[in-house]
């Protein structure tokens, strides 16, 4: 086993257990910063396929600014362990059984597809990860959508403060 | 790395995001485990846009293509954000209505 395939299954291990403790935890700031936990493994595993700029994209956007906004929300309305809402516990067998479903099948069809068999993804060599590529097709060929998304920031700001405004 | 590993790992996170939207009650989990599923889509854009990379690297030695799927990622994320804003300023304004985040307050429709 070489270094990338060590660094490929801990990274894999840390955000499925961090992502399995987001479900199991009872207080929900506890749920956010495991959150951050699986953040930061697909950064890591960003970095491994030398995707860059979307791992340092991850960390600012995801792990920085977003998940902050949810640490506010759940400050603001003073949430905790003991007003934590609780499902039956054969409403939480049977989310567990389809989304087990869900994943069995979707392994079996993989296992059985020949058109993946035999590829493998690049690590950490090949540049279009770089920001200097990434960008130069940005404000290239992807100039319109990039605009696009302003419009659709500034919508989705005016909306927030109309919807979060007192009546 | 073969890219059945990554899909099985994106399939783990999807399917850990799937459980947690039909198990949990609260409303900001059951938002937090959309963003679980969104992060695991955009690990599997960026596993194939490296593998078509690679591939094409074989034939042109200065091939850029994959540049798409990782801009695509980029989307995704600039789409999440805008998502966030909005979805958790209705989580406050239900707060504010119903002084609670359980879903299943949310029934009004049901009748």
């Amino acid at each position: 086993m070489d270094t990338i395939q060590i660094l490929f299954f801990s990274l894999s291990a840390l955000a499925i257990f961090s992502a399995i403790m987001v479900l199991v935890s009872k207080n929900p700031v506890h749920s956010v910063l495991w959150l951050i936990a699986v953040f930061f493994a697909i950064s890591g595993h960003y970095i491994l396929l030398n995707a860059q700029f979307l791992a340092i994209v991850n960390l600012i956007v995801y792990a920085g600014a977003i998940m902050v906004l949810f640490l506010f929300v759940i400050m603001l309305m003073n949430l905790n362990a003991e007003g934590e809402p609780r499902k039956n516990w054969w409403m939480k067998l049977a989310g567990v059984v389809s989304g087990g479903c869900f994943l069995v099948v979707l392994v079996s069809l993989v296992k059985q597809a020949t058109e993946l068999s035999g590829k493998a993804a690049l690590m950490k060599t090949g540049d279009i990860g770089l920001i200097k590529n990434l960008g130069k097709a940005l404000f290239s060929d992807f100039v319109v959508p990039f605009e696009i998304s302003s419009v659709l920031f500034l919508s989705a700001m005016v909306g927030a403060v109309v919807i979060g405004k007192k009546d | 790395m073969p890219i059945q590993y990554y899909i099985y790992f994106s399939l783990a996170l999807f399917s850990i995001g799937i459980i947690g939207v039909l198990t949990r009650r609260n409303a900001i989990i059951v938002f937090m485990c959309i963003e679980l599923m969104l992060n695991a889509v955009n690990l599997l854009l960026v596993a194939f846009s490296k593998m078509h990379h690679g591939a094409a690297l074989l034939n042109n030695a200065t091939a850029t293509t994959g540049v798409e799927g990782q801009l695509f990622v980029f989307f995704i994320m600039v789409v999440a954000a805008a998502e966030v804003s909005v979805g958790l300023a209705i989580i406050v304004m239900m707060y504010r209505n119903t002084h609670s985040v359980d879903i299943n307050f949310l029934n009004r429709l049901k009748n």
